[in-house]
Parts: C-alpha cells; sequence; structure tokens
C-alpha cells in the first residue's frame, strides 16, 4: 500500500501519551461500579424476563438492592445467596425476590465459603456463555471464503424487526457483508433493555435480545444463499452499554457501537457512568470476539472536518489506549472516521485522502471504520450519489476495513430499499475497477497530501499532551471535543454508579481481567 | 398550446418527459416489466420506456421509467404562499435589531421529536452558519440559543418562556412515515393549548418543509434546504416589524 512518510517516533509518543490518559482515567474506572455494570453481571448469571409492568427483572433487582443501600458490595454475593436460598435456577430465583418470596440482599446466613463456590459456579457458566459465542462465529465464519474488504456496511432502520429481514436479504442481495439495525432514536436514553420482538420506533428498530435473535437468524439464512458469511452489528453506547452487550453475546452478534465518549457528547449521559460501563462492556467484547466501533465520526457532523480533524485522531488514540485496557486486540478495533469535508472546498478529496491515509498508517491492523458523507449531503440525491462514488474510492484506496455505505437520499429519509441497492451498486462498481490503485500509487514526497496528514498529526499532539495535563474528564469538561462541554457530575445517569466497597465482588470482571486476551 | 400551460421539460417544450424510479413487489420477469409499464400508465404517462429492470429481493424488482406526462398545468392557477420579505445581510440585520428594537433579539431552536440530526438547527444557529453566511449565534444582536436535537415539544416551548424568546425556530430534518408532520403538529396544539401563539414568531425548517406546508400547520413561515441563516433573521425582523405596526 502507497505510504505517507510519517515520523514514527512522534507516533510512538502519540502512542504513549494516549496510554497515559487511559491509565489516569483508570485510576476512576477501577474503583467504580454501576447499576448497568451489575445488571451485566446479573444477566450473565441467567437473570432474563420481566415482571408484570414490563420492568426487566435485571433493573428490580438491581433497584431492590440499591433501595437497601448496599449496591456497594456489588449484585453478585446477594444474589448467589439467594439463588442457593431458592435452589432454582437464577430466572426462576430472579421471579421469586421480585414477589418477595425469597429475602434479597443479605447473604441468608450460608458460609462465606458456600457462597463463594456458588459464586464460581455461576461464573464458570457466564464465562462459557461468553467463549460459546465466541466459538460459534468463529465456526460459522469458517464455512464460507475469507471475506473481502473493505466490507460493505448497510444500515436497515424501518422499526419493524420483521420488515428489517425483508431490508436486509435485500441489501445481501445487492451486496452487503454486513447489515446494521439502526437503533430506535434515543434508546441511548433508556436505562433498560427493552423486552421481546418489537414490530414499532422512530428511525429505527428498539435493540432487544429478542430482535438480534430474529435477525441473526435472518442473516444466517442470508449467509447460506450468498455463501458469504454476514455480520451483524447492533448499538451499545448509551446508558445500557454493559447489557447490550451482553444480549449481543446471548444471540451471537458480531459487532457493537461502543465508543468511550460517544454517549458523553452526543447523548449527555454522565461520563462517570459511561467510562465505568464502557470497560465492563470492552471486556466482555473482548472475550467473545465481538468487533466494536467507535464514533468519532459525530465529532464532524458538529464541528468542521478540516479545522477538527486532529480531534478524530486524539480520540482514535484514546479509543485505542482504552480498549487495549480491556482486552481488545487489534481485530476488534474498529476506529471510526468520516468523509465528511466541505465539498466546496478546492482539493477537498485530497485532504479526505490525508485522513484516511493517516487512520490506516497510525492503526494499520484495526479494522477501521470509515463513514460517508452526511453533513454536506444534497437533496438533489444525484448530486450526492457522485459524492458517495469519490467516497467509495477513498475508501477502497486508502484499505479502509469496514465501509458504511453512503446513501444518495441521506438528506431526506431514512432509506428506501430501492436505495440501498442504488448505494451498493455504487460501491461494487468502485471497489471492482480500484481494487489495487492503493498498491499502484505513492504519494508525493512533501505532496499536499502528506503536508495535511503531518499537519493533523501535529495537531493531535498538541491537543493529547494538553488533555495529558488535565485528565480526560476535565478536558471534556472544557468542550475540547466537538465544541461541547460536559460537567463531569452533569448528564444521566450519574445516579447509578458508586464508589465500590472494600468487600466490592464482581467475579466475572475480575476472571475476565485475569485471564486476559483469550482465542481459538 | 396556450403560454400559460406548461408540462415537464425534457428536450423540447411540452414534451412532459419525467424520469422516475420505484420498485414493485413482484419478481422481475417480463410481466413484472410489462406491470410496471401499466402502473406508470394508470398514472397519467404516455410514450412509457421501462429502461431498467433489476431484481432487488426476493419478489421485488427495481425500475428506472422514463414517461411522458399528459396533464398540462395553467401557471395562472398557481399562487405560492412566498416569503416576500427583503433579504438582508448580518450588518443589515445587526443594525435593524439595534435601531428598531432597542434590545437584543431572543431566538430558541431545536430539532423536536426523535430526530437525532441537529444539522438543520445547527447550519442556522451554530457560529460558523452554512455556506458562509454567519449563524444566528455569531450575530451580536441576538441572543440564540440551540437546544440541539431530540427535544420534547414542551422543553421547547419553557425554555423560550424563560428566554423571552421572539421566535421559535423547529427543525426536522430526517424523518420517516410522515413523523415531521405530528411532531410540529403536537408543537403547534401545545403552544395554542396555553395560549402563546401571538408571543412568538414561529418558523419550522427541514428538507421536506415549504413555506405553504408551514402555514397549513399554524406556523408563520417554513424554510426548505439550503437556506441560509440571514434569510431566518431577516425573515423575523420582518415580520416583528409587521406585528408592531398592527398593534
Amino acid at each position: 500500500m502507497a505510504q505517507i512518510q510519517l515520523n514514527t517516533k512522534q507516533i510512538d509518543n502519540l502512542k504513549q501519551q494516549a496510554c497515559l490518559i487511559s491509565k489516569q482515567l483508570h485510576n476512576f474506572i477501577d474503583n467504580y461500579s454501576t447499576v448497568s455494570v451489575e445488571r451485566s453481571v446479573l444477566r450473565l448469571f441467567g437473570v432474563d424476563g420481566i415482571n408484570r409492568d414490563k420492568i426487566p427483572l435485571a433493573n428490580r433487582l438491581v433497584d431492590i438492592i440499591q433501595q437497601k443501600s448496599c449496591i456497594k458490595s456489588g449484585i453478585s454475593r446477594y444474589f448467589t445467596a439467594a439463588m442457593l436460598q431458592s435452589n432454582k435456577n437464577a430466572r426462576i430465583t430472579a421471579e421469586l425476590i421480585e414477589q418477595g418470596k425469597i429475602k434479597f440482599g443479605t447473604l441468608n446466613g450460608f458460609s462465606h465459603e458456600k457462597i463463594k463456590n456458588k459464586e464460581t459456579e455461576l461464573t464458570n457458566k457466564a464465562i462459557k456463555i461468553l467463549d460459546t459465542s465466541r466459538k460459534n462465529k468463529r465456526k460459522k465464519q469458517k464455512k464460507f471464503p475469507k471475506p473481502s474488504y473493505p466490507l460493505r456496511y448497510m444500515i436497515v432502520a424501518t422499526g419493524n424487526i420483521y420488515e428489517d429481514r425483508l431490508q436486509a436479504s435485500s441489501a445481501v442481495m445487492a451486496g452487503a457483508d454486513i447489515i446494521a439495525v439502526i437503533r430506535s432514536t434515543a434508546q441511548s436514553l433508556l436505562d433498560y433493555i427493552p423486552y421481546g420482538p418489537t414490530t414499532e420506533g422512530f428511525g429505527g428498530t428498539y435493540a432487544t435480545q429478542e430482535n438480534f435473535k430474529i435477525m441473526r437468524k435472518a442473516l444466517d439464512e442470508a449467509s447460506e444463499n450468498a455463501k458469504r458469511y454476514i455480520s451483524l452489528v447492533n448499538y451499545a453506547s448509551g446508558l445500557c452499554m454493559p447489557e447490550i452487550a451482553v444480549c449481543a453475546v446471548f444471540e451471537d452478534l458480531d459487532m457493537l457501537l461502543n465508543d468511550s465518549m460517544y454517549g458523553i457528547l452526543f447523548r449527555d449521559i454522565n461520563m462517570k457512568r459511561t467510562f465505568v460501563d464502557q470497560y465492563f462492556s470492552r471486556l466482555i467484547c473482548s472475550r467473545a470476539k465481538i468487533i466494536i466501533n467507535t464514533g468519532e465520526d459525530n465529532y464532524l457532523t458538529t464541528s468542521d472536518a478540516i479545522e477538527n480533524a486532529y480531534t478524530v485522531t486524539a480520540s482514535q488514540l484514546i479509543n485505542e489506549a482504552l480498549g487495549k485496557k480491556a482486552l481488545l486486540t487489534d481485530d476488534l478495533l474498529g476506529l471510526g472516521h468520516a468523509f465528511e469535508i466541505n465539498p466546496e472546498i478546492k482539493n477537498a478529496f485530497l485532504f479526505e485522502l490525508a485522513h484516511a491515509q493517516l487512520a490506516k498508517q497510525l492503526f494499520p491492523k484495526a479494522v477501521l471504520k470509515y463513514m460517508p458523507p452526511t453533513k454536506y449531503k444534497s437533496t438533489d440525491i444525484f448530486y450526492s450519489h457522485c459524492m458517495d462514488a469519490l467516497y467509495n474510492l477513498a475508501s477502497v484506496l486508502t484499505g479502509q476495513k469496514i465501509h458504511l455505505a453512503g446513501i444518495l437520499s441521506e438528506a431526506s429519509h431514512t432509506p428506501l430499499m430501492f436505495e440501498r441497492y442504488q448505494s451498493l451498486s455504487n460501491i461494487n462498481y468502485v471497489f471492482n475497477i480500484a481494487k489495487d490503485l492503493g498498491n499502484e500509487i505513492e504519494f508525493k514526497n512533501n505532496g499536499i497530501i502528506q503536508k495535511r496528514a503531518k499537519q493533523v498529526l501535529d495537531e493531535a499532539e498538541v491537543f493529547l499532551s494538553d488533555i495529558l495535563k488535565t485528565g480526560l474528564m476535565e478536558a471534556i469538561a472544557d468542550g475540547k471535543f466537538a465544541n461541547i462541554k460536559r460537567p463531569v457530575n452533569g448528564g444521566k445517569g450519574l445516579d447509578g454508579v458508586f464508589l465500590k466497597s472494600p468487600d466490592y465482588s464482581n467475579p466475572i470482571l475480575e476472571r475476565l481481567e485475569k485471564e486476559g486476551i483469550v482465542d481459538g | 398550446m396556450d403560454e400559460h400551460l406548461i408540462k415537464p421539460y425534457g428536450d423540447k417544450l411540452n414534451d412532459g418527459i419525467v424520469q422516475l424510479s420505484f420498485t414493485l413487489p413482484v419478481e422481475n420477469s417480463p410481466k413484472a416489466v410489462k406491470a410496471a409499464q401499466m402502473y406508470v400508465s394508470k398514472l397519467n404517462f404516455q410514450n412509457i420506456s421501462v429502461v431498467h429492470a433489476k431484481k432487488i429481493a426476493q419478489g421485488f424488482t427495481y425500475f428506472v421509467v422514463y414517461a411522458q406526462a399528459i396533464p398540462a398545468l395553467d401557471l395562472r392557477l398557481v399562487k405560492p404562499k412566498q416569503i416576500e420579505n427583503k433579504h438582508l445581510d448580518f450588518y443589515e440585520i445587526n443594525k435593524l435589531i439595534k435601531n428598531s428594537l432597542k434590545r437584543c433579539l431572543t431566538v430558541v431552536g431545536a430539532s423536536i421529536g426523535t430526530d437525532a440530526h441537529t444539522v438543520g438547527i445547527d447550519a442556522i444557529m451554530n457560529m460558523k452558519g452554512y455556506n458562509q453566511d454567519y449563524g444566528l449565534e455569531r450575530y451580536p444582536e441576538i441572543n440564540a440559543y440551540n437546544l440541539g436535537s431530540q427535544v420534547t415539544s414542551e422543553k421547547l416551548l419553557k425554555e423560550a418562556i424563560d428566554k423571552k424568546a421572539d421566535a421559535i425556530l423547529v427543525s426536522q430534518t430526517v424523518t420517516q412515515n410522515n413523523m415531521h408532520i405530528h411532531n410540529l403538529t403536537e408543537l403547534i396544539e401545545l403552544i395554542e393549548a396555553e395560549n402563546l401563539k401571538d408571543q412568538y414568531i414561529l418558523i419550522v425548517g427541514g428538507p421536506q418543509i415549504t413555506n405553504e406546508l408551514a402555514i397549513e400547520m399554524g406556523y408563520d413561515a417554513g424554510f426548505g434546504p439550503d437556506t441560509l441563516p440571514s434569510e431566518v433573521a431577516s425573515y423575523i425582523m420582518h415580520k416583528l416589524q409587521k406585528n408592531k405596526d398592527m398593534t
């Protein structure tokens, strides 16, 4: 692949700075837990279902413990004690607790050792769920030829999961490798996961475990027909980050939008909540081999793509460092960036190439996620279709890995079925005719592209050292990312964050940390 | 043909040529192509040519069709509700506010409902503006409050009351199943229920918005794609002065 001459020492320095920022942040993260982390533990222990008021049992149980002010110790031991008491499976135990038939929030007089043994048994089962999902996916993928990059990522968003199936199979027929079911807007702000199959949503379809199952089954069939593995994506970012990761594991999802800062900046979710949640969520993704997608592209929809390109680079470096801390390997890091420069700027395409190539060279082994133009998409769909063609060219030329399909009607409505077909035809055409272009060209030394890439790198370096001085939380509070200020103790979900007491127990987290990167 | 009667223009006056693309729930086959042709004929077109047919899902075919429209329209009957005020620039607007209002103009804006897109409201309100035209935040004489996206109608109205706004800007960018109509109706009903309709200049913007649609729904004005911040500000000042003249 063509390479821009970059200063490797500078790159090492940038990565080191990002590492230090992540370490600083972990001084905080490691001492705290959240209600969604505790609910994830319950779900992995086997708690599922809802009560009469349609509230998930995982939420009910955590609420009870919170009311009794003993959440600081973690829910694991209390639930274990309840299981010993009921002598039933996790789901029935949860129902009995919720109906008030079992005491909850005490150790019920069981010995420390007895609790510990039962906790270990439950943890073994939980870890097995993560390992099984990983193995299931590997087995399915092996049945098909190795995928050809960039992978074609297409969204479906009808609101009705059954209608989404049809849209997805149509997209696969047109060449999609990845199907993302866009979530119903504002689901990221729900502090619980809706339950069961859903047929109504706004601008998307609710992320529920049952919806995951329905779509994964449809894509398994589509994979067989298309003779290539079709990946399924959903969205974890929000108030339920680790819980959605658990549901995704249960249904063998391949990718999750899982950004360490997106919820804070763009959904006004409290930063403490997000940082703690993203860590446990990513540990789960690492073990089950779910590729995370990060949301740097969003910075460029609110601030200028030239002026603020360095914030994308800086955020990628931070997401990488936090991801590695959560045991994610390069093949699971779908770091985001986007083709969002104002098309009226002369040589905008060259700057886009500089940005895309820079990302590629900074993270050569990562599965970079490249986003299409949205901000300057015109309601003249034919003009927008041309923009997408150039975006497609930039992607194949710079060897991006996950390519989100640009759609000509982006500026006016959620895509219609034939607009997905038009979009994929455009991608197929460009990817095919320019497949090896990146291997045939060189970037001119001191040319426009090289100079631009260097400039972004220099700006990112200054920015990261600034962040390191104050810490990431203060930097966000200061409005350093996307020109949005979020106070450390502001935003939604702060009441679900708590300091762990010395006797805190989360045996799943402990085990995942202890066993490190596991593959095979 | 009467000079007032018009038809779509392909490459000759009154040839009526249009380009259509659509999908039918029929498996691609000679029957599907014929169905596409017959369907377009039902839409009142003639000389229909189905130039492209492609299977895009099990039991669905996508078509590109060219055809000649039969009906003509009498242009004399077309009376759009256009925004007729003069388009002032940044400096003229600031000067006008300073001289005629003698205080700052307050504008509160948001994208309401579930739409997560801030592109529209940002283009008008953010410092940077749109297409080299400064956004309202940049105007020294305007207090601009951009509440962002996914704001409820209640919150937007409350903010307008708290900030003593002169104008409320509502944006609806990407919509599905006519959600924008639903959202905009909800807001106007709320404002009417509170008896506040005359308190504010109500403006709506978005790619699917026309001035006519906005007025029909009870708003003062509607702005479509490619609107500049200064056009919106010009309108607000025009309307404020007009209201003042009437009282």
